[in-house]
């Protein structure tokens, strides 16, 4: 049969359900759709057909046994290459991995599956997440479908391209500092970063470990819902992971939003914006008001200071997590005449120009005497940062933002200025430092039609209302507004 | 500037990265500059501020995620990690020599 361009989540149930068509067969038409469109995009870095067939068998087996299907029943899935699947090749992006093969499967791709969802394969992202525009990938940069001359952002942009382009129906990302959202703002799909602790980090490959969240990307808020109340909840392999209940998303999606407080932070309406975005947010909070919502302005003083105070702790925590490659105990290995030497000969030929430079600068700031200097002050700021957030949640129920300053850049045009490119993220990292939830949304096009993003973010657990939001935004025409 | 080459090799030395001369030059000039950005944080006085240790959220009744009882679970994967190795000599990680005697 041909197949709908693009999938939902209760789409697929439905299809399978009504036998319109099999998970086999629908898995056999992505891999089709991979195969004719990957070779231009570089979404995926390496498929895994034999899992997912298997996969697939189990659902039609169900299906023809009369079972009821479970939550992603057949769902075709992509996850992000800093995610370990048992045995498909995991990445990172980096040279350092190129052929390593984890032994065991990340929770959240073993609650994925368990749901009955098809893992496709793993998809590309800049170098152990570090990175705005997955430019920083060892295998290639992504190009972003909408726009084929520019980035898909990062650092999850494979995961983003994927689902943009039909290549997956949803897909996992990680978010340290903006990595799932802000590449869902620039291919215009919703992107879903959870309450830290909220999913599972187990199995997860740390960049910073106190910033680091699995996400996700889908087409529609009530697959972000869907896929969320899959992969959410405690732990026990994962130790900061929260023995909070999972509430049942999907049934708080149509809850009305009206008498909702969005909160509206000046500081992220500043110069430095895109006036392009800056009409577009404003006009996506418009028609929030619409529905109800009572806009709230807001002042979060703080906010000038985050990509300063993120790039101090994520580098700090990214030096301490990165010295685990070694060549001693997986991956690459550069002989060396000397322990010593095989280490640096290893790490050198292993990782590129990003990770080395936020491995040198998060070493700099936890080093002798600079310790208090950089890194105790940031996380005194972080403080002020997460305060700023407590203050705001006392008044408003939500926050609105643009995910990103600017729509997606071109491709090579911000590879030679590091800083710049940290820029890209600073209305992401706030809500990284802090610890909440937020969701990236389409919120119309540029004149040019590149996508935009408005960024809901809500207090800690609250994932619920910011995809009830999303949902509400979406079901008014906020996503081409 | 803010960090001098000494730094950038000392920094690099405790990171176990071996640079290439060009490289030096290089991070030296990126680093300064990303520095000379993060000094901003020096405009803010945080005397009286707790540095956050934690990001973990603690619901009012305590929920915080509980330490596990330490129950001895069997861990058959010895072989599975070790075909992961560049260089394994079962039940080992062959290295380099490291005691020179």
């Amino acid at each position: 049969m041909s197949a709908p361009s693009t999938w939902t989540i209760a789409g697929v149930r439905q299809a399978l359900r009504t036998k319109k068509i099999s998970a086999r067969e629908l898995t056999q038409d992505f891999y089709a759709r991979i195969e004719h469109r990957n070779p231009e995009l570089n979404a995926y870095l390496a498929l895994s057909p034999e899992r997912a067939y298997a996969q697939a068998d189990r659902v039609d087996a169900a299906v023809g046994r009369g079972e009821a299907l479970s939550a992603l029943s057949g769902v075709p899935v992509g996850i992000k290459d800093v995610i370990s699947t048992r045995g498909t090749r995991t990445t990172c992006g980096s040279r350092i991995l190129e052929n390593y093969t984890p032994a065991y499967d990340a929770t959240a791709v073993e609650r994925l599956e368990g749901a009955g969802a098809v893992i496709l394969g793993k998809t590309n992202c800049d170098e152990f997440a570090m990175g705005s525009s997955n430019e920083n990938s060892a295998y290639g940069a992504v190009r972003n479908p909408v726009a084929l001359d520019r980035v898909p952002g990062g650092s999850s942009g494979g995961s983003a391209a994927a689902v943009a382009a039909g290549l997956a129906v949803a897909a996992l990302g990680t978010d340290t500092g903006g990595s799932v959202r802000q590449p869902g703002a620039c291919c215009g799909i919703p992107a879903l970063m959870p309450t830290y602790g909220r999913v599972s980090r187990y199995g997860l490959i740390a960049f910073a470990s106190s910033l680091d969240r699995i996400g996700s990307f889908s087409t529609t808020a009530a697959d972000s819902a869907a896929v969320l109340a899959v992969i959410a909840g405690h732990d026990p392999n994962d130790s900061t992971s929260a023995p909070v209940p999972v509430p049942g998303y999907a049934a708080d999606l149509e809850k009305p939003v009206r008498g909702l407080r969005i909160g509206v932070p000046e500081e992220y309406f500043g110069p430095g914006i895109d006036p392009e975005v800056r009409a577009k947010v404003e006009a996506g909070i418009t028609l929030l008001e619409k529905l109800g919502c009572q806009r709230i302005p807001l002042q979060m003083p703080h906010t000038d200071f985050a990509i300063a105070t993120y790039y101090i702790v994520a580098t700090a925590e990214a030096s301490s997590n990165l010295a685990r490659f070694d060549g001693v105990r997986y991956g690459l290995r550069v002989h060396g005449a000397t322990l010593g030497e095989m280490y640096r000969k290893t790490r050198q030929q292993g990782f590129g120009a990003e990770v080395k430079r936020r491995i040198m600068l998060g070493t700099y700031v936890l080093s002798a005497g600079y310790y208090d200097a950089y890194y105790l002050r940031a996380q005194k700021v972080r403080t002020l940062i997460a305060r700023d957030f407590a203050d705001a949640f006392q008044k408003v129920d939500a926050i609105i933002t643009p995910t990103a300053p600017t729509p997606a850049f071109k491709l090579g045009e911000k590879t030679s200025d590091p800083l710049q490119m940290y820029l890209a993220d600073i209305f992401t990292v706030t809500g990284s430092l802090a610890g909440i939830p937020g969701i990236s949304v389409p919120c119309g096009k540029t004149a040019s039609g590149l996508p935009i993003g408005l960024q809901i973010f809500g207090p800690h657990f609250s994932e619920g209302c910011v995809m009830q939001l999303a949902h509400a935004f979406e079901k008014a025409g906020g996503f081409s507004i | 500037m803010k960090i001098s080459r000494e730094d950038v090799l000392r920094v690099a030395e405790l990171a176990h990265l071996e640079l290439a001369p060009a490289e030096v030059a290089t991070y030296r000039e990126q680093l300064d500059s990303i520095l000379t950005y993060v000094a901003k944080l020096e405009e803010l006085d945080v005397s009286k501020v707790e540095p956050m240790a934690q990001v973990l959220f603690r619901a009012e009744n305590d929920a915080h995620p509980e330490l596990r009882e330490d129950t001895p679970r069997p861990c058959a994967i010895a072989d599975a990690v070790l075909s992961g190795a560049p260089d394994a000599a079962k039940p080992f990680f062959r290295v380099p020599k490291v005691l020179d005697r």
